[in-house]
């Protein structure tokens, strides 16, 4: 793997044990990431996209550890994070931040604004008291929350605004990675925008790293440096976001593009229908988990699971039939 | 245009809460066409969902109530209704399919049971002339093997599926309008692209017109024949969906439009999008004049002294705009 990678996944993996146990006979295991390997490179930023229930967030968990991992190894910095225990833990955090979905659930709503953003000072025992001050109020003006704001509580504000003190709060420790877990998707359109703006700013102002966790295509295709394409606790496909959308390899990412409703009208004639649900993961199809509801499957593709492999330069997929 | 099969004239719901008197819908005029989907778009707490449990009248009151406006269906006043004459109207001639599908069915009775039970409510069939209808309408619907579906409960099928029962249950009446309140947003793009087909499929085999209220401006481009825009409780652009989207009139359309990243289009280098400052105005305190005036790169001072009205300024596209008057 590449030495200018901040973050490096092999084979991760996370398997919850479901039922089973004494006298339930064998448990059965739900494979909600099974066997990622990936690297992240300083300052990109890196789409994860799929469908619910693809394990797009519990790869997220598993970087953070806030998901022990079962299989596999995350090197951060190229430390293998996978054996800290609680204080280096508590260190690496400082490095690794993450922002959740839902502006409304992930603010304490009995804290103001100001012990909200300058929370994480209290718990890394950092700053003087007036330090932590101006520091709290130069966070809150890089994010474009009002100085006269500060001292009032979350549901004070709006959707766009909390994620906006989200957002400063990440940013206080000044991290390396940030963790954004569906950021935008909880806001209204216009909103959007204006968060994404600043995500987009901030990353050039502090050389941040996006992890872009997402189920929004036109988003990540706007706001992402490289993407992949996860199913059923997999990665299909991986490659520049440009080279991604103009030209996918993966029959399920040429699915999902094509499925995304746009306002162009030359688009509807060439829509790929895709016959069928997602699988469940406690007991995925046999060789290739997409393989039921693919278009040019094989009979190698019922069999054998396709391993990632580099089709062309920089562009990885696991597919028996790639095909542009 | 075609005949209208629902025409809302200057509707006016407002709600009583602790805050005072918030004006959810302050203003509503549109034109359902008959055999056609009408898209009505816009941002959250704009007053579209309102519209439409106005139109059903389920608005709960107390804190709700429609205080002004008519709601013509096939030139009648929903309004005048007495309540059993509107049961009759109710998921028989106007039904109604939820965004979240899990909530929308209970969850204590099988899937059989609770679509019989509406279609026996509605039409004069038995218990077994009922199910006979299930199945057929479950099979519309593309549902595989229904007749083991009939004896599954809600939980047991996936969100795609819940939805498709909805629909089949919207449908079973043979209603001449549906009203669809963001029916795919819960779903997964290639599920919602699966539904919205269905959706479309059904319309035109059912003859149904349809109601379609969505915040995704790709869904009302791929479904809708016409679009209102609401704005803070007002319908802000009315036009055909080849009018709106080559040139929409609006200020808060275009930039509504300019905000949302493309899939299909080239990413600026700077990966800065446009955008529309500031916020949906609060419900409680109208601005006098546009209600979009501080959000607006436009405004004069017409736009925050007067209200503009909506007014048809191209053959059937009407806006509510100084700059078009």
């Amino acid at each position: 793997m590449n030495n200018d990678n901040l973050l490096t996944l092999e084979g991760v993996k996370k398997h919850f044990v479901m039922g089973g146990g004494f006298l339930h006979g064998e448990p059965s295991f739900l494979k909600a990431v099974d066997g990622v390997d990936l690297g992240i490179k300083r300052g990109e930023t890196f789409g994860l996209v799929g469908e619910s229930g693809c394990g797009k967030t519990t790869l997220g968990r598993c970087i953070l550890r806030l998901e022990e991992p079962t299989e596999g190894r995350v090197l951060f910095e190229g430390r293998d994070i996978m054996g800290y225990g609680r204080h280096e833990l508590r260190m690496l955090r400082r490095d690794m931040q993450i922002i959740f979905q839902d502006p409304y659930s992930s603010l304490n709503p009995r804290k103001k604004v100001r012990r909200i953003i300058g929370e994480a000072f209290a718990v890394h025992k950092m700053l003087t008291k007036e330090e932590r001050r101006d520091r709290v109020q130069e966070l809150a003006n890089l994010v474009g929350i009002r100085p006269e704001q500060i001292d009032r509580f979350p549901h004070e504000f709006s959707g766009g605004q909390r994620q906006r003190i989200c957002v400063a709060r990440a940013l206080a420790l000044n991290p390396k990675l940030i963790i954004a877990d569906e950021p935008v998707s909880a806001l209204d359109v216009s909103i959007q925008a204006q968060i994404l703006n600043l995500l987009v700013q901030l990353q050039g102002r502090f050389s941040l790293t996006y992890l872009f966790i997402s189920h929004d295509l036109s988003v990540v295709r706007h706001i992402c440096d490289r993407v992949a394409v996860m199913y059923l606790g997999r990665i299909v496909e991986l490659t520049d976001s440009g080279e991604l959308f103009a030209r996918p390899l993966h029959a399920y990412t040429q699915a999902l593009l094509s499925a995304v409703p746009a306002t162009n009208p030359h688009k509807k004639d060439t829509r790929i229908h895709l016959e069928g649900e997602v699988p469940s993961q406690i007991n995925p199809p046999k060789g290739c988990a997409f393989h039921p509801r693919c278009t040019r499957r094989g009979e190698i593709c019922t069999r054998e699971v396709p391993v990632l492999v580099e089709a062309e330069p920089g562009h990885f997929v696991a597919c028996h039939e790639p095909q542009a | 245009m075609t005949d209208a099969l629902l025409e809302i004239r200057n509707l006016h719901t407002y709600f009583r809460t602790d805050e005072g008197l918030a004006k959810a819908v302050n203003g509503v005029d549109l034109i359902v066409p008959k055999g056609q989907t009408l898209g009505l778009v816009g941002e959250s707490g704009c007053g579209k969902s309102v519209t439409a449990l106005s139109i059903m009248r389920l608005i709960p009151d107390p804190p709700g109530r429609i205080v002004g406006g008519e709601i013509l269906f096939e030139g009648r006043d929903l309004l005048k209704l007495t309540e059993p004459e509107m049961r009759t109207v109710r998921g028989n001639t106007i039904s109604m399919i939820f965004q979240e599908p899990m909530t929308a069915l209970n969850p204590v009775y099988k899937i059989g049971s609770q679509m019989a039970e509406v279609i026996q409510l509605h039409q004069k069939v038995g218990k077994a002339g009922a199910m006979e209808r299930v199945l057929e309408m479950l099979n519309k619907v593309g549902i595989a093997d229904p007749e083991r579906r009939l004896n599954e409960y809600p939980h047991e099928i996936s969100g795609g599926m819940r939805q498709r029962v909805l629909i089949a249950m919207a449908l079973s009446s043979h209603p001449k309008l549906v009203i669809a309140d963001e029916p795919t947003t819960a779903l997964d793009v290639t599920i919602q692209a699966q539904i919205l087909d269905l959706i479309n499929v059904l319309k035109d085999e059912m003859g149904t017109s349809n109601l379609l209220i969505t915040h995704d401006l790709g869904v009302i481009f791929e479904m809708a024949q016409w679009v209102a825009v609401m704005y803070a409780g007002k319908v802000v652009e009315y036009a055909s969906v080849d009018a709106l989207f080559s040139r929409p009139l609006h200020p808060y359309t275009g930039g509504l439009m300019e905000s949302i990243p493309h899939i299909d289009q080239a990413v600026s280098p700077d990966k800065m999008l446009k955008t529309i400052p500031g916020m949906v105005p609060s419900l409680f305190e109208m601005l006098e004049g546009c209600s979009f005036q501080d959000r607006c790169n436009h405004a004069f001072d017409r736009c925050r002294s007067e209200e503009p009205h909506l007014v048809d300024v191209n053959s059937g596209h009407l806006v509510r705009c100084w700059l078009h008057e």
